[in-house]
């Protein structure tokens, strides 16, 4: 049998905290081969042993059969190996010659022979069809295309193994299906592929072969041919997942968010709200469906106090919360699981303990005539790691230190436990894995079933449709339609969402 | 954590070891033998009774200086301007010094208090600036040195004398000069200064980490959105964060004015107190009980650098040099790091 990678029994330690407890994985020459795992699982940390960013502390890697010390990536390098990173590190202002010969530049009498470099280039790309202009500026092109680059770099410096890293949380649709145009070309030209990733469709659509891992333990390797997702979702998890959400039918009661005639403009005076009118009640789940940029964002920033609206009203239990600071909306039961984790969610400095008491600091008992009382925090804090199944080595670890999936339970666990008349969560299960998303939804249904109010905005249609039980669709800052999940469709909420009217009557609001 | 907190604590200590090593070469490549001048410089720094008083008076004024920084750095903020809040501060402490006449035990706090006024107010300046603006807080703290510097030196040519170079003496009810202490040091400068310095390490230390006004203001140092998000006032805390800082930056001043010179005179140009606070804060890992330590040692180079040209011919420049190259192997704490971890996996 002829692997290009032999990654044998492969152990990496971080302290007390075991990443990759004697993790194997072959790679077989000209195949795409997906490696499977929740979010913190340790495949980052496999890959990065296997490029030389870690150094293993047991077991051995081969290529082609020979043993070798990785010791860093241009050992990687010089091995063939290259990585397409999930954050692409390219310089904006260059063009993508420039990207992809940094570091390597071929010279002629001590200049940089550009046009040499661009003709590779373009001759690499027309290979392998990427259709990449050479001489166009990073800063120019699209997403899609810069990842191109990067994948161009790795075959400039000669990579035969190329390693990528969840390529497709960045692209949209289209750009994900001519991507898996794109690798299944490479490996037509003889290369070979790990794909790390924790969405199933891909695996079962581009790869080969899975390996998939769970909490830092290799689970196995199979034959895509001879499995599905629902068996693969139940090996990353541990145990069966269900995508389907089950929920009993919603018992909506008091109006709890009422929305009047809110305008909202941005900081260049654009109306981006206008003129919306929306009402949640008790115990239901409104979720809100429309393209990015449709005002979304600052409805839920209007109603959190984060920025000041023009106009309007908006009242929780009957109570005037229209233009207050964040601090006496908060107080007034609201909970918030911000859009962006990293920059309103979390304070990543600090210690996931802290975190967990962002809003509440300032109330007993964690603390008592202005002095902290971290006993009680960290208890706290204990608390929330269980019940909501963050993973982390201790409460004590920066938030920075914790896998996005984490991060997010932990925001979730800090807003549910606050136990808000009304949870606003904001693209809640973003970049996360099937066993994440199934948590987040729980929860959400669970704080539903309690009485509470959500308000769900999402960009995923399967999220708003699986999880609302009424979805108000926005449009240019309005609610052009409310419709019922169970009696629409995908087709009739995409139409929606861009701006077409519904035929038939119920257009409230 | 305790390996983090250990490295944080290695990381200085080798710095400076670096620096004595470097300063050494500088010495034998210009000629001066390193280990005379380093008799010299120790001598003159812990030598005797009377020279530990002066590094401890010397000491002291760094301690509040690094804490300044320390804390408007910990907040986020860069607090270019202590050197100009502590010349507001110097000013002002000798201002109600020689102006009013009260017992010890009113003056002397009065005295304290209003240069930590006047510091806080100086900082209130560009703190309110960058709240309310967004105005960088590293050029207006730089510009309102040169106003304090200059506006000092025409209140004491103007107010507090007539056209002179100096302020008269402050009254002894707000002097902060302790027989006791001198006696005990040989009659050095030594003066109550250093316990007002501690107990300002020991507040520092305090509101930062323990109570829910420092957690804001880290907060709000770390992630201005999530502090928004939080319910916390972000503009509040940022010019709360810079008067805090410009306080002590003023205490700092109260030391010379009511400590060591028990006046103020018309200056030339900067002290460079304020400025080295920024060194000191930096080698103190921004830590209250750091900064004590890295305050010494700048005291103990400082000092002890007097007593280098006479008993070993090396001039007091070096210790400049040394100093220099002190900060700069901390700034470079990567090479550092890196040189530990190759030590451990030899070690292995």
């Amino acid at each position: 049998m002829e692997y290009v990678i032999e990654m044998l029994n492969i152990r990496k330690v971080f302290g007390n905290f075991v990443a990759n407890d004697n993790i194997t994985l072959q790679l077989k020459k000209g195949e795409i081969h997906a490696l499977l795992g929740e979010n913190g699982a340790g495949k980052s940390t496999l890959m990065n042993v296997l490029f030389g960013l870690y150094q293993p502390d047991g077991g051995e890697i081969r290529v082609k059969g020979q043993a070798v010390k990785i010791s860093n990536p241009n050992v990687a390098n010089d091995l063939g190996i290259g990585m397409v990173h999930q954050h692409f590190m390219l310089v904006d202002t260059f063009t993508v010659t420039e990207n992809i010969i940094l570091g390597s530049e071929p010279t002629k009498g001590g200049k940089i022979d550009i046009k040499r470099a661009e003709q590779e280039v373009r001759e690499l790309s027309e290979r392998y069809g990427l259709a990449v202009d050479p001489t166009a500026k990073i800063a120019d092109i699209s997403v899609g295309m810069q990842q191109r680059v990067e994948i161009l770099k790795t075959l400039y410096r000669g990579a035969d193994i190329l390693i990528f890293d969840e390529p497709t949380a960045v692209l949209t649709p289209q750009e994900i299906q001519e991507l898996i145009q794109i690798m299944k070309a490479l490996v037509r030209e003889g290369k070979s592929i790990i794909l790390i990733t924790h969405k199933l469709k891909e695996i079962m659509e581009v790869c080969d072969r899975v390996t998939v891992i769970r909490r830092g333990k290799g689970v196995g390797t199979l034959n895509v041919a001879d499995t599905n997702p629902n068996e693969l979702a139940s090996l990353m998890v541990g145990r069966e997942v269900h995508f389907k959400t089950d929920k009993k039918p919603a018992q909506p009661g008091k109006e709890v968010l009422e929305i009047k005639d809110l305008v909202v403009k941005d900081a260049r005076g654009v109306t981006v709200v206008d003129h919306l009118n929306l009402t949640i009640r008790a115990g239901e789940i409104v979720g809100i469906a429309g393209v990015d940029g449709n005002g979304q964002t600052e409805l839920i920033e209007a109603i959190t106090g984060l920025i000041k609206a023009e106009s309007g009203s908006i009242l929780l239990n009957g109570q005037n919360i229209f233009n207050l600071s964040p601090r006496k909306i908060t107080e007034a039961g609201i909970g918030h699981i911000p859009q962006d984790r990293h920059k309103h969610g979390l304070v990543l400095d600090f210690p996931i303990g802290e975190n967990m008491v962002l809003q509440t600091y300032y109330k007993e008992p964690y603390s008592k005539g202005g002095v902290l009382n971290f006993k009680a925090i960290y208890e706290k804090a204990r608390q929330l790691i269980k019940e909501f199944d963050v993973r982390t080595p201790d409460e004590y670890t920066a938030a920075r230190a914790l896998s996005g999936g984490n991060q997010q339970k932990a925001i979730i666990g800090r807003e549910v436990d606050r136990n808000p008349e009304l949870l606003i969560a904001a693209q809640p299960t973003r970049g996360l894995d099937v066993g994440a998303i199934e948590f987040i939804h729980k929860r959400l249904i669970e704080q539903r079933d309690q009485g509470k109010a959500v308000l769900l905005v999402s960009f995923e249609l399967d999220e708003v449709m699986n999880v609302s039980d009424r979805i108000a669709v926005i449009y240019e800052g309005k609610i052009v339609a409310i419709v019922d999940p169970k009696e629409t469709t995908e087709q009739e909420l995409g139409l929606l969402m861009a701006g077409s009217k519904r035929k038939e009557a119920g257009v409230s609001s | 954590m305790n390996s983090s907190r250990f490295t944080n604590f290695i990381i200085p200590v080798f710095a400076v070891l670096l620096g004595v090593l470097a300063g050494s070469i500088v010495m034998i490549v210009s000629g001066y033998n390193p280990i005379a001048g380093y008799s010299a410089l120790l001598y003159g720094a812990f030598g005797d009774s009377y020279y530990v008083g002066e590094t401890i008076r010397q000491t002291t004024p760094y301690i509040l200086a690094g804490l300044a920084v320390a804390f408007a750095f910990r907040t986020g903020l860069f607090n270019i301007g202590v050197e100009g809040q502590l010349i507001v501060g110097w000013l002002a402490a000798v201002w109600v010094g020689v102006s009013f006449d009260l017992p010890k035990v009113i003056h002397l706090p009065l005295a304290i208090l209003a240069a930590a006024a006047a510091g806080a107010l100086w900082a209130l300046i560009p703190g309110f600036l960058k709240a309310r603006f967004k105005v960088h807080e590293v050029i207006i703290t730089i510009m309102m040195n040169y106003i304090a510097l200059h506006v000092t030196n025409a209140i004491i040519r103007s107010v507090l004398s007539n056209q002179g170079f100096k302020s008269a003496k402050i009254h002894d009810s707000a002097s902060l000069q302790s027989e006791f202490l001198q006696s005990i040091t040989d009659y050095s400068t030594l003066h109550y200064g250093i316990i007002i310095a501690l107990i300002g390490a020991v507040m520092m230390w305090f509101l930062l980490e323990k109570t829910t006004k420092g957690y804001e203001l880290r907060a709000v140092g770390f992630n201005q959105h999530a502090s928004q998000y939080a319910g916390m006032n972000v503009p509040r805390n940022i010019i709360l964060a810079m008067v805090i800082s410009g306080a002590f930056a003023g205490v700092a001043g109260a030391m010379e004015g009511l400590g060591t010179f028990g006046n103020i005179s018309v200056k030339a140009g900067f002290t460079g107190i304020g400025f080295d606070g920024i060194a000191v804060a930096l080698i103190g890992s921004n830590n209250a009980f750091g900064i004590i330590l890295s305050a010494l040692l700048f005291g103990a180079l400082k000092v002890g650098a007097l007593e280098m040209p006479s008993s070993a011919d090396v001039p007091t420049e070096l210790v400049d040099i040394v100093i220099a190259l002190i900060i700069f192997f901390v700034a470079s704490s990567y090479l550092i790091r890196l040189l530990l971890s190759r030590f451990k996996k030899e070690g292995k």
